[in-house]
C-alpha cells in the first residue's frame, strides 16, 4: 500500500469526458479514486499534494505506432530503452509493432514480449500480433491465440498485404474474434523504385517517385473489405488528401472503421527532405503542403481518429546512405506531444483536439480501461507545460537511435512529468 | 570561337577565384559561374589543339576517378583533362572492389579520404550520393553523375558545344528528346540553360517525363513535329531500351518511328539546326546511324568540348580548395 497521491490545481483536459477544468485528482493504489472538478480536493491523511501550479493534466498518451528492436536489433531499441523514451514524451501505453526478429505471429512470443515488458518497460507495452506469418503476406496466423496471449490488435506493420483474398479472409476471421485489424496500405506495384512522393520536387533530386494512388487504391479495396467482413478496421496511417476523403465516405455507413495518423505527416512535408536528408525517409513518404493540411481537415472532422509516433528506430549505418539506399523510418516516442503542440501553437487545432487522437481514441478503438480521467481507471497521467521552451538535442535521447525527423527543433510545450499507474516514472529536468 | 594566344593559356591567375569548393550540381551555380567555367574552358580547348598539351596546374595534385558505375567515356575524359593539368590520376572503378565486400559509400569515403587526394570525381547510380560523399571528405569532389540527378560537367560541354557553334546561347530553343524520366543530362541542361535564358523543350511520350517538368522546361511536348519546330539545337538522350521496352514504350521499333531521330524529323527543326548526343548512342534507336554521322552532327565535338570543360572545372575548383 503506497499513500494517496492528489495532483491539485491542475488544468485537467481528459477528452473522453470532454473535460476542460480546474480541479484535482486522488490517486490510491495506482488508480484515479476520485476527481474534484472546479475546486480544489479535500487531502485525505497522510496523503501526499502535488501542487500542478495550473499545468494541463491529462491522461497519459497512447501511440498506436511504434517499432522496437527487440527482440533480435537491440541495438536499435530494447523494450527497455523504448519505455523510458515513451515516458519521457508522455506516452504510458504504447503498441508494439511485430516486426522483430523473430516475427510476433505465435502466442508464446506475445506472452513473454508482456512478461519481459513488465519487468524492464516503465511504460505499458501492449504487443500488436503479425496478421501473417513471418510478415509475408501468405498464411495468416492464429488470430484466437495470440489474442488469449494478450495481443491487442493484428497488423503486418511495416508491410502491407497485397492479395485482395487474403485479406478479405483475414479480416473475415478476425472480426470472428472481434480484434482490431490494423492494415497500413501500399500497392506495392505501383510504389516501384518510388522513395517519395512523386512531383517536381522528387522529378528535381533525380530521386523516382510513387504516385498518391500507390496509397489511396489499396485503401479503397480495404475500405470495401472492412464493410463486406465487418472487421473493426483501422487505417494505420493515412498520408494523402485522397485518403481523408475515402475516410469520410467509408465512416458516414460504416461505424467499425477507423483511421491513424503519423505525426511525421502532421508536421513536414516533403520540402523537409531537403538535399536528401534521410531522416526524412519514410513511409508512407512527406507528401506535399497540400496534403498535410488535408491531414489537419481530417483531424477536425474526425475523419482521422488517432495521432502516432511511428517511431522507428534505425542506425546510422541504415541511414548514412544515398537516400534511395537508406532505410524507412524516424524515432518519434520522446517528440510526439510537443510537434504536436505546433499545430495547438500555430491554431490549426485545439488541445482537446490533439489529446483525444493520442488517449481516449486509441483506448476506444483498442479497447483499454486507460486513456481518460475518470474514477476507477488507471492513474496514467501526464503534467504539461504548453508553453515550455526547449530545442530537440540529439544526445538527450533516452532512445538508442538518433534518426530524428525534428533534429534540433524548437519546441513550445513539454510533459513535466508523467504517472504510470499512480507512480511518477518521468520528471523534467531543466536543460542545461 | 574567342582567341587567347598561347602564352596566356600559362597561368589561370586572369580569371576571378572561383568561389565554390565542389561541383555537385549546377543548381548550386550562379550564372557568372557558368559562364566562368565556359570562359575558361575555351581557353582549355585552345591548350588541347597544342602539339604539347600540357598546362600543368595542378603539378602535384593527386584526382581520384571513383566510378561506382562504369563508363568508360566519361572516365577517360577527366582522366585526360586530369593529366593534361598535370595532376596524378587514379582510376578507382568501386563494382569490384570494397563496395562489394559490404563496406558503406561513406567508409569508402573515409578510407580514400586518408589518402589525401585533392579532388574525387565521383559517379555512383543513387541520386544524391555524390552529395553525401562530399560532406565525408576533407578535398574537393566533382560530381560525374548521380543517378538521375545530375551531371554537371555534360550540361557544361553541352553548352560550350552550342556556344562555339552558335557564337552565343541566349535566345536559342534547344529541345531535348527522349528518356527525360531518368536522365541526369536533362535535368543540367534544363538548369543550366534555363540560367543562360535559352528556350527549352522536352519532347516525349508520356510515361518517359518525369512529374512536375512543366515548372523545369520552358515547353513540353510529346509530339516530336510540334516540338522541333524552330529549334536551333536538337539534343537527343539515350533511352535504355532495355529496361523500357514492354512497359514505359512498347517496342523500340514502335519508339523509332515516333520519336527517334530521322532526316524527317530533323526537316522539322530551323534548316542550321545542330544535333547532339550524350553518348553512347543506341544507333537505330533514338537516332538514325545517318544523322549521327552528318554534318548536322556535333557529337564528336562534345567530346572534345568534354575534355576542356573538364579541365576548366578541375582547374578551377582546386585554387579555390588551397586558399580555403
Amino acid at each position: 500500500m503506497t499513500s494517496p497521491l492528489i495532483i491539485d490545481n491542475a488544468r485537467i483536459v481528459d477528452p473522453a469526458s470532454n473535460t476542460d477544468q480546474l480541479g484535482a485528482v486522488l490517486i490510491e493504489n495506482g488508480l484515479i479514486t476520485d476527481l474534484a472538478i472546479g475546486g480544489p480536493a479535500g487531502v485525505p491523511d497522510g496523503a501526499e499534494v502535488i501542487n500542478a501550479g495550473g499545468q494541463l493534466l491529462a491522461p497519459g498518451l497512447i501511440d498506436m505506432r511504434v517499432f522496437v528492436g527487440e527482440p533480435g536489433k537491440e541495438y536499435r531499441e530494447t523494450l527497455a530503452s523504448a519505455g523510458a523514451a515513451a515516458v519521457a514524451g508522455g506516452i504510458t501505453s504504447f503498441v508494439m509493432m511485430p516486426d522483430t526478429t523473430p516475427t510476433v505471429d505465435d502466442g508464446a512470443l506475445v506472452d513473454f514480449l508482456i512478461r519481459r515488458a513488465e519487468a524492464q518497460s516503465l511504460a505499458r507495452i501492449l504487443p500488436a500480433a503479425a496478421i501473417t506469418k513471418g510478415l509475408l503476406g501468405k498464411d495468416i496466423t492464429e488470430f484466437g491465440l495470440l489474442k488469449e496471449a494478450g495481443a491487442v490488435c493484428l497488423t503486418d506493420g511495416a508491410q502491407s498485404i497485397q492479395s485482395s483474398a487474403l485479406l478479405r479472409s483475414a479480416m473475415g476471421y478476425a472480426a470472428n474474434f472481434d480484434m482490431p485489424f490494423v492494415h497500413h496500405v501500399f500497392d506495392a506495384e505501383l510504389v516501384g523504385d518510388g522513395v517519395m512522393t512523386e512531383g517536381l520536387f522528387a522529378t528535381v533530386l533525380g530521386l523516382k517517385g510513387m504516385p498518391r494512388e500507390a496509397e489511396t487504391i489499396p485503401l479503397a479495396r480495404d475500405l470495401q473489405l472492412a464493410a463486406l467482413t465487418k472487421v473493426r478496421y483501422h487505417a494505420a496511417q493515412l498520408s494523402t488528401a485522397g485518403s481523408v476523403t475515402l475516410l469520410e465516405a467509408a465512416k458516414s455507413g460504416n461505424t467499425k472503421v477507423t483511421a491513424g495518423l503519423s505525426i511525421n505527416n502532421l508536421c513536414l512535408n516533403e520540402n523537409d527532405i531537403g538535399r536528401y536528408r534521410t531522416y526524412f525517409k519514410l513511409n508512407p513518404p512527406l507528401r506535399s503542403e497540400d496534403d498535410r493540411q488535408a491531414m489537419i481537415e481530417g483531424l477536425r472532422s474526425g475523419a482521422i481518429d488517432t495521432i502516432h509516433s511511428d517511431h522507428d528506430p534505425q542506425d546510422s549505418e541504415v541511414k548514412r546512405q544515398p537516400f534511395a539506399e537508406a532505410s524507412n523510418g524516424a524515432i518519434g516516442l520522446e517528440t510526439l506531444l510537443s510537434a504536436a503542440l505546433r499545430l495547438v501553437h500555430s491554431g490549426d487545432l485545439n488541445v482537446m483536439t490533439i489529446l483525444r487522437a493520442m488517449t481516449a481514441r486509441p483506448a476506444e478503438i483498442l479497447g483499454l480501461d486507460t486513456g481518460r480521467i475518470a474514477r476507477g481507471a488507471p492513474a496514467d497521467l501526464i503534467l504539461v507545460d504548453l508553453d515550455y521552451p526547449w530545442q530537440v538535442t540529439e544526445k538527450n535521447f533516452r532512445s538508442r537511435s538518433r534518426n530524428t525527423s525534428f533534429e534540433n527543433a524548437r519546441m513550445q510545450g513539454k510533459v513535466m512529468r508523467t504517472l504510470v499507474g499512480g507512480k511518477t516514472v518521468f520528471m523534467n529536468e531543466v536543460q542545461e | 570561337m574567342p582567341q587567347h594566344s598561347s602564352s596566356a593559356a600559362g597561368s589561370s591567375g586572369d580569371f576571378p577565384p572561383f568561389r565554390q569548393r565542389h561541383l555537385i550540381s549546377i543548381a548550386d551555380l550562379k550564372q557568372h559561374e557558368i559562364i566562368d567555367l565556359l570562359d575558361r574552358a575555351e581557353r582549355m580547348i585552345d591548350i588541347s589543339r597544342q602539339e604539347r598539351k600540357s598546362h600543368p596546374t595542378l603539378a602535384g595534385k593527386t584526382q581520384i576517378n571513383l566510378f561506382f558505375e562504369p563508363s568508360t567515356r566519361t572516365q577517360s575524359s577527366f582522366e585526360i583533362a586530369g593529366k593534361r593539368l598535370g595532376a596524378l590520376v587514379v582510376n578507382m572503378s568501386v563494382k569490384t572492389s570494397s563496395v562489394s565486400k559490404g563496406e558503406t559509400l561513406v567508409d569508402t569515403a573515409a578510407t580514400l579520404n586518408a589518402m589525401r587526394p585533392d579532388v574525387l570525381v565521383v559517379r555512383h547510380g543513387a541520386a544524391g550520393a555524390v552529395e553525401l560523399l562530399s560532406q565525408k571528405v576533407g578535398c574537393s569532389v566533382v560530381n560525374a553523375g548521380d543517378g538521375a540527378h545530375e551531371h554537371p560537367t555534360q550540361a557544361l560541354l553541352d553548352a560550350l558545344t552550342i556556344r562555339n557553334h552558335k557564337g552565343m546561347l541566349a535566345g536559342l530553343t534547344v529541345a531535348i528528346c527522349g528518356d527525360i524520366a531518368n536522365s541526369r543530362v536533362a535535368r543540367s541542361n534544363l538548369l543550366l540553360l534555363g540560367a543562360l535564358n535559352v528556350r527549352t523543350r522536352v519532347i516525349a511520350p508520356r510515361t518517359l517525363l518525369p512529374a512536375g517538368i512543366e515548372n523545369l522546361a520552358t515547353e513540353v511536348f510529346t509530339d516530336m513535329e510540334e516540338g522541333l519546330k524552330g529549334a536551333d539545337v536538337v539534343m537527343m538522350l539515350r533511352l535504355q531500351h532495355e529496361r523500357a521496352s514492354g512497359k514505359m514504350i512498347p517496342s523500340v521499333r514502335e519508339y523509332y518511328r515516333f520519336y527517334g531521330l530521322d532526316a524527317q524529323k530533323l526537316g522539322w527543326a530551323k534548316p542550321d539546326a545542330i544535333v547532339m548526343h550524350p553518348g553512347p548512342m543506341n544507333r537505330g534507336v533514338e537516332i538514325d546511324p545517318a544523322i549521327a554521322d552528318s554534318e548536322r552532327s556535333v557529337i564528336t565535338d562534345q567530346v572534345e568540348m568534354g575534355v576542356a570543360v573538364r579541365m576548366a572545372v578541375l582547374d578551377a575548383l582546386l585554387p579555390a580548395r588551397n586558399q580555403a
